[in-house]
């Protein structure tokens, strides 16, 4: 960006989004904290472990987009793939 | 009490939706689904109509709960879209979509087979004309290949649904197993309209065809009637399971490869009706009423996101991720509204997808289905990467791509207002809806460890979007789906076939030609008869012969004959 940052939208400052990433980074630690407080029995026993919820949610987001990347490579093609050609020739 | 189908009012409101123009046309737009809504509420539980067709018992209105909240979201989403379209759709889109409309709310009240086929068919016919109406080369190709599609489907359900009746003699709608031929053929005309593999392409392809406005009709009726239909015919089918499952990874996967903001959409009702079929599978009294309430609830919040995307391609004309961004400067309220959208489909607490979905997810773990319910958990953190944030991320945040465009007309407002208030309405106040589901149900969804359970998945899949942002970039790309299948390979091979035909064609032509060609010079050398009198010039057999000659070969001819007879 080269506008000068009192310029740009308070949302996209330099100093919002490091703000943003801290209070983001403080509800993450508290949702997962609150399980002291509120307990989670789970209906399996796996599923009430502790932070259970945060590692099972971030993992499989990873796994997600990581077999999603290679698959890309597999599967995408330009805007144009269907366009309809001249089968005549 | 009442024994006509609720369906016709509003198959007559889109005949007079053609016919009107301006002030007429808009009450009646408004009008219809109103009285649509007090009719649905007007049917008691049991047949109140039954007629006989070629001996069959036709049940052309049937009531239960289950079949009256379908009916009630179906003429409340008429009524929603209609406000959010009229202004600006075409008369045949708003026409098309009260009769699409129509038939959702005839399948919801149909007791029999044959009247269930009669509206889907209707539904086929005018969600085709929704999809034309977007109006481009890309969306008559499209149609085409949707009408194809669930024509096909209305076949195979025409199938099974006369093999069940010559089996059985029955056309009631009643619980089947898909036990043999007709029964999986009844199942697989169901779940083509479901989106479910392998063709669940057809819905991510034609949906994103049609206009900004098109898309709100057509994310409402289609798959949800099958959801209803299964629910009706298949309760606790165990295929349904596995295929459920497949449908709600298939739609993550997809919506995460995808640049377009409407296709992101589009795959994730492929993602939804995925929690609704799986459910379906399970197919307890809890899994059913999960079924029946993620469907209403999806309907709205679906219709929300999609107006949201909607409301950005009318004033930018632009639905791709790579050319959007930065949205939420000019357009707060299509951002908030579709942020709100995006929350209630990721099944965040205090909106209708957490009261809804999460009835989905205790049915597993009430059935002991372990790796159901992790996949089904899993997938609540995949709806919120694909739907919940990237959705929202890449239009309205992302980058500042320079477009400031103005925010949406009052009634396109107003219609996402309504949506949004509704999904938070069901999150805050979950038995407003409960009491409407098919089944009772001791069920509290907001306890305390399990809210802070959701919330960890759903915030640490967030927190995984912004880490794997850098793996997330978009790209000017459309992924290949199943309809490669029939798009390409499927040309392809059709070609390949004109190829070895013409080939053949060719050398019987030429073949013929030479035939032709020798019999020709044959019957001019020995038959011929050249236009002249000089009898040299002519072919063997045509020439003159001198009577001595003749006299000769009759002689001969004779004494063969009397040699070969008296010997």
């Amino acid at each position: 960006m080269t506008e000068p940052d009192d310029k740009l939208h308070w949302l996209v400052r330099p100093e919002t989004i490091k703000k943003l990433w801290w209070g983001g980074c403080l509800l993450l630690a508290l949702t997962v904290l609150a399980q002291f407080v509120f307990g989670f029995e789970g209906y399996f026993g796996i599923d009430g472990w502790f932070g259970f919820g945060a590692v099972f949610g971030f993992l499989s987001c990873l796994a997600m987009v990581l077999f999603t990347k290679g698959l890309g490579y597999l599967l995408k093609r330009p805007e144009n793939y269907y366009d309809p050609v001249d089968h005549d020739d | 009490m009442t024994d006509f189908s609720p369906a016709l009012i509003m198959l007559a409101a889109a005949l007079v939706i053609a016919l009107t123009r301006g002030t007429l046309r808009t009450a009646v737009l408004m009008i219809a689904p109103v009285v649509t809504l007090w009719a649905v509420w007007q049917i008691e539980d049991g047949v109140q109509a039954s007629l006989f067709f070629l001996d069959y018992v036709i049940e052309p209105v049937e009531g239960s709960p289950l079949r009256r909240l379908f009916a009630t979201i179906f003429a409340g989403m008429a009524l929603l879209g209609g406000l959010f379209a009229y202004r600006t759709a075409k008369w045949q889109e708003l026409a098309a979509a009260y009769a699409y409309s129509a038939g959702a709310i005839g399948v919801s009240f149909a007791g029999d087979l044959i009247t269930m086929f009669l509206f889907w068919e209707i539904m086929a016919l005018f969600s085709t004309v929704i999809v034309w109406c977007g109006g481009t080369p890309a969306a008559r190709t499209a149609g085409i290949r949707y009408a194809i599609m669930h024509l096909s489907g209305g076949v195979i359900l025409k199938v099974g649904i006369e093999g069940l009746a010559i089996q059985t003699g029955s056309v009631d709608i009643r619980p089947l197993l898909a036990t043999d031929f007709n029964t999986w053929m009844i199942l697989a005309g169901l779940l083509i309209n479901a989106a479910a593999p392998p063709v669940s392409a057809w819905l991510a392809d034609a949906y994103p065809e049609s206009s900004a406005t098109g898309t709100v009709f057509l994310s409402a009726f289609t798959t949800k009637t099958a959801v209803l239909a299964l629910i009706l015919l298949y309760p606790g089918e165990s295929v349904l399971i596995g295929i459920g499952l497949y449908m709600i990874m298939h739609g993550i996967i997809f919506a995460l490869l995808e640049n377009d903001a409407r296709r992101i959409l589009a795959y994730s009702i492929i993602n939804q009706v995925g929690f609704m079929v799986c459910a379906i599978g399970i197919g307890t009294e809890m899994a059913l009423n999960g079924a029946a309430a993620h469907a209403f609830a999806h309907i709205i919040y679906k219709a929300l996101l999609m107006m949201s995307a909607g409301v950005v391609l009318y004033r930018t004309g632009k639905s791709r991720c790579t050319e959007l961004g930065g949205l939420y400067r000019t357009m707060p309220l299509t951002c908030i509204c579709g942020i709100i959208g995006a929350l209630a489909i990721s099944s965040f607490p205090l909106t209708s997808g957490f009261t809804t979905k999460t009835l989905i997810s205790q049915a597993a773990a009430d059935q002991q289905l372990l790796w159901t319910y992790l996949l089904l958990t899993a997938a609540s953190a995949g709806v919120f990467l694909h739907a919940g944030i990237k959705y929202p991320w890449f239009v309205f945040f992302q980058k500042d791509s320079g477009l400031r465009p103005k925010d949406a007309p009052w009634n396109m407002g107003l219609a996402m207002v309504i949506a949004a208030a509704v999904c938070i309405l069901l999150g805050v106040f979950p038995d407003l809806l409960y009491p409407l589901l098919p089944y009772e149900m001791d069920y509290h969804p907001y306890k305390a460890g399990k809210v802070i359970f959701y919330l960890q998945l759903l915030l640490f899949s967030g927190l995984a979007f912004f880490i794997l942002l850098p793996l997330m970039k978009r790209t000017e790309t459309i992924s290949l789906d199943t309809d490669w299948l029939w798009r390409r390979l499927g040309v392809s091979i059709a070609l390949g076939i004109g190829r070895v035909m013409g080939f053949f064609g060719g050398l019987l032509t030429s073949q013929r030609k030479n035939v032709q060609g020798s019999v020709k010079q044959f019957t001019v050398n020995y038959l011929g008869q050249p236009h002249t009198a000089d009898s040299e010039e002519r072919s063997i057999f045509g020439r003159s012969w001198q009577i001595g000659t003749t006299a000769l070969w009759i002689a001969l001819l004779l004494s063969a004959y009397i040699l070969v007879y008296y010997r």
